[in-house]
């Protein structure tokens, strides 16, 4: 045998470096990680009150008001967001993954959806912009909608494809032999199956876009007052907070942080909840 | 002929994590140096957990247990104290599916050396081009050694990882069902080789294929559901075996 | 075609209305070039193409833009972040799949995913009232001691810090893009096929040598997806960097001072754009950008997609 003891000692140390090393870098991530929600926790929950909910925000500088307006314009984006885009994401993931399985189509789609994914969410915005906020004038609600939109698209539309191929061909098949036609197939037998995934993914997507800010900012724009017209512009929580934090009271801070926390965690559980539910589902095929 | 005892098992039992039973119960068997001992039973009998045993391959996965004593040149590898890399620098390997790595030919077969410290351009030259001789392989791609290895056939590439194992000057391997993924052609082509190689070591060779064993062992252990049930030279396994058992396998009565 | 008109009605149905909602997806990506083009056509007959890529000045009052500017914040908080990124992210993704015990990988794999799912904007905040402070007052006049007079090293670390500059978006961008090449990797690294680890195990490789010469090499196509894929998203990052950047269109050598990306450049100036020359200018840079990350996202896919082949040989 070859067999140089001082030769295995420097490999050994070598080798106890560089895996502790690597257990440091882990240990560095989870460190950022609590730093950060801490901080947000720190400063958002002092700020936490029910006018917050209640009352719209006060004149600049002028302590005391609420984030009302923000927080239901921001329910009224995301809720049309959601109307918009996840039934033709749905629908579009369904088509891949069924009608044209395994054609080049398919799989062009698939690609250009998973870059789309990834695509700076600003240039969706100046996109919106160019087509729903130029031609009328003005900013307004359903822009912002349609940005958000723009962006679930292709998220809930990787994920119905990803869902749908994982149900067996088999159980496709037994339903055709009983002279089922393909839509039935899929409304009956394949969404039923594939239902918790593609809940899960359509959930995802939302928290997804509920913490954008770059794709409102001049889409929906933002708004010091109540307004439930989407035709008009409409504050959201995530532009509030770019805007609160930029801002020189420290009234604002305060209020950016508390929306910062709401967001923040919602986000945290919502992804948290489905991720477990996707775990725990399709535990033996990840 | 007097033969040396390489290594000795010892009232052997193995359990793997988290099971209560042992996978191997109470195996004492010898190795004969510069032998070839076969391995042989039916699926799911140990011969693989046994040869895996010695070179301690199971300590990767945690949680397995060793019970009793396996001895290389009268020392028991299976203590705490027994240096995983030293055992494995005696006690080499060669795995079911070729295993090339991620690298050219003569990278390769350098690997293990480079681990222990040989970095001389020209000494590395020489083992490499001895390795790849001694398995046969030198004649085939001494004019690529720095293709990538992928690209070498099913047989070569089983070729290239027995060269890789011999560089390192082991004095025992270990065969795991070498050929079972192999054509007839490379398997015949192995088998000379291993019946060759036991001029430099001690080979203990897995498969599930008797007429294979009967081809190049010297000794053959026959198991059984964890247990060794008879353990002889080949010739008499093969003719004459004492057990009922060894006999009904023999004869193909199962397995 | 004959058969499809023989299907029932509901399916014809359904089958075109899912078929347009796929179709919808090219749609977007061409008409979204198509109308950055068309609102862009009036910098570009100005400015041109290679002029406007080369031009540092950004002046709205003089009506001369450039994206030079932008684009070196861009590329300057790009490449420090991966480069930050990269060595940590590879480092989690060793631990996940080789170092830690079992119980901890999923906990472990989770938090580094909840680094990806928390918004831009908190990060961005958090980056503006807590990184800034620290990086202002202990972090960056240390390593001005430590560097500063040093030749050519030292114009790296000029300037007053006040934690808003090139040097904090960067790290803030860096801890962001970390989770997607750490799972990637980690992905990668996990699909290494148990027997050739063995085999380098056999030879009397140590824990370390095995990662090192075995998985990491196996897993180079992905890791390198990973890589291109965070490359592609710190480039189109907008609110983490707005707050510790400072929107000042300059080039300078020193990551002590204030810069300005595309991205940020487009949340600060959009709205304030009263030129049609400026705003034009402004869809000319986001034009540039959605090509750029285009090409790279489509980059990164290519990667992962060879990856995914090479396993399943």
């Amino acid at each position: 045998m070859i067999y140089n003891p001082n030769v295995v000692k420097r490999r050994k140390i070598r080798g106890y470096i560089a895996l502790l090393l690597s257990t440091f870098a882990a240990g560095l991530g989870l460190f950022w990680l609590g730093f950060i929600l801490f901080d947000v926790l720190r400063h958002g929950m002092s700020a936490i009150n029910l006018d917050l909910f209640l009352e719209d925000p006060a004149p600049p500088g002028v302590p005391g008001g609420g984030l009302r307006n923000a927080f239901v314009g921001q329910l009224l984006i995301t809720f049309f967001a959601t109307i918009i885009g996840v039934p033709i994401g749905l629908l579009a993931g369904t088509f891949i993954a069924e009608y044209a399985r395994g054609t080049r189509f398919a799989k062009i789609v698939s690609i250009l959806s998973d870059i789309m994914v990834s695509v700076p969410s600003i240039v969706v915005g100046t996109f919106i912009y160019a087509i729903m906020v130029m031609p009328v004038g003005h900013f307004n609600g359903w822009a912002g909608a349609a940005a958000l939109a723009f962006i679930m698209i292709p998220v809930v539309l990787r994920t119905t494809e990803d869902m749908l191929s994982l149900v067996p061909w088999t159980l496709r098949e037994a339903a055709f032999a009983l002279g089922a036609s393909y839509f039935k197939v899929i409304k009956d037998i394949v969404y039923r199956a594939a239902i918790t995934g593609i809940l899960t993914g359509v959930i995802l997507s939302i928290a997804r876009v509920a913490g954008e800010t770059a794709p409102l900012l001049f889409t929906s724009f933002n708004n010091s007052f109540f307004t439930l017209n989407m035709n008009e512009p409409m504050s959201s929580l995530t532009v509030t907070i770019f805007v609160y934090a930029m801002g020189p009271y420290e009234d604002w801070h305060e209020k950016a942080w508390a929306a910062a926390f709401i967001i923040t965690f919602f986000i945290l559980i919502v992804t948290i909840f489905s991720r477990s539910i996707i775990y725990w589902k399709y535990k033996s095929k990840s | 002929m007097s033969e040396n005892l390489k290594m000795q098992v010892k009232d052997f039992y193995f359990y793997y994590a988290g099971s209560k039973e042992p996978a191997l119960k109470n195996i004492n068997m010898p190795v004969y140096e510069k032998q070839v001992t076969a391995l042989i039973g039916p699926s799911g009998c140990g011969k693989t957990t046994l040869l895996r045993s010695f070179n301690r391959m199971h300590d990767l996965y945690h949680g397995n247990r060793y019970k009793g004593e396996i001895l290389l040149d009268g020392e028991n590898i299976l203590t705490d104290k027994m240096d995983l890399i030293e055992l494995r620098s005696k006690v080499g390997m060669v795995f079911q599916k070729p295993t090339p790595f991620p690298m050219n030919i003569f990278d390769n077969i350098a690997y293990g050396l480079r681990l222990r410290g040989i970095k001389n351009k020209s000494e590395l030259q020489d083992r490499v081009e001895k390795a790849l001789k001694q398995a046969a392989l030198w004649d085939e791609v001494n004019d690529r050694l720095n293709e990538p290895a992928s690209g070498l056939s099913g047989g070569q590439q089983q070729r290239l990882v027995i060269a890789r194992a011999l560089a390192v000057e082991p004095e025992v391997l270990l065969f795991d069902e070498p050929t079972s993924a192999l054509d007839p052609i490379s398997t015949a082509k192995i088998e000379e080789l291993v019946v060759q190689l036991r001029e430099t070591v001690t080979i203990v060779i897995v498969t599930h294929n008797m007429q294979q064993a009967a081809r190049v062992s010297d000794y053959t252990a026959f198991m059984y559901l964890g247990e060794l049930i008879e353990f002889d030279k080949t010739d008499i396994i093969f003719t004459s075996p004492k057990k009922e058992l060894t006999e009904k396998y023999i004869s193909g009565k199962f397995g | 075609m004959k058969k499809f008109l023989k299907l029932p009605f509901a399916d014809i149905i359904f089958a075109l209305i899912s078929f347009s909602a796929a179709f919808t997806v090219l749609t977007l990506i061409f008409s979204t070039i198509l109308v950055l083009y068309n609102e862009s056509s009036l910098a570009i007959h100005k400015f041109g193409i290679l002029n406007f890529l080369f031009t540092v000045d950004w002046d709205p009052v003089q009506e001369i833009f450039g994206a030079a500017s932008s684009l070196y914040g861009t590329f300057v908080t790009t490449v420090l972040s991966l480069l930050i990124a990269i060595p940590i992210s590879i480092g989690i993704a060793i631990f996940l799949s080789e170092i830690s015990p079992h119980i901890m990988k999923t906990p472990v794999g989770i938090a580094i995913e909840m680094l990806a799912a928390i918004p831009s904007i908190i990060y961005g905040m958090w980056g503006l009232f807590t990184l800034a402070p620290i990086m202002a007052n202990y972090i960056e006049p240390a390593l001005q001691k430590v560097f500063g007079d040093i030749p050519v090293i030292g114009k790296l670390f000029e300037g007053t810090p006040m934690g808003i500059d090139l040097f904090t978006a960067s790290i803030i961008l860096s801890i962001m893009i970390t989770p997607f090449i750490a799972s990637v990797s980690r992905d990668s690294f996990n699909l290494t096929p148990n027997v050739v680890k063995e085999s380098a195990y056999a030879l009397g490789a140590t824990h370390w040598e095995v990662i090192r010469d075995i998985v990491i090499p196996y897993a180079k196509l992905g890791v390198y997806g990973g890589i291109v894929l965070a490359l592609g998203r710190a480039l189109g990052e907008t609110m983490a960097v707005a707050f510790v950047l400072g929107n000042n269109h300059q080039i300078t050598p020193s990551l002590f001072e204030a810069a300005a990306t595309i991205t940020v450049t487009l949340a600060n100036e959009f709205t304030e754009a009263d030129t049609d020359i400026y705003l034009s200018s402004l869809f000319y840079l986001a034009l540039i950008l959605f090509v750029l990350s285009f090409v790279i996202l489509a980059a990164a896919k290519f990667f992962l997609l060879k990856a995914e082949k090479g396993y399943s040989r």
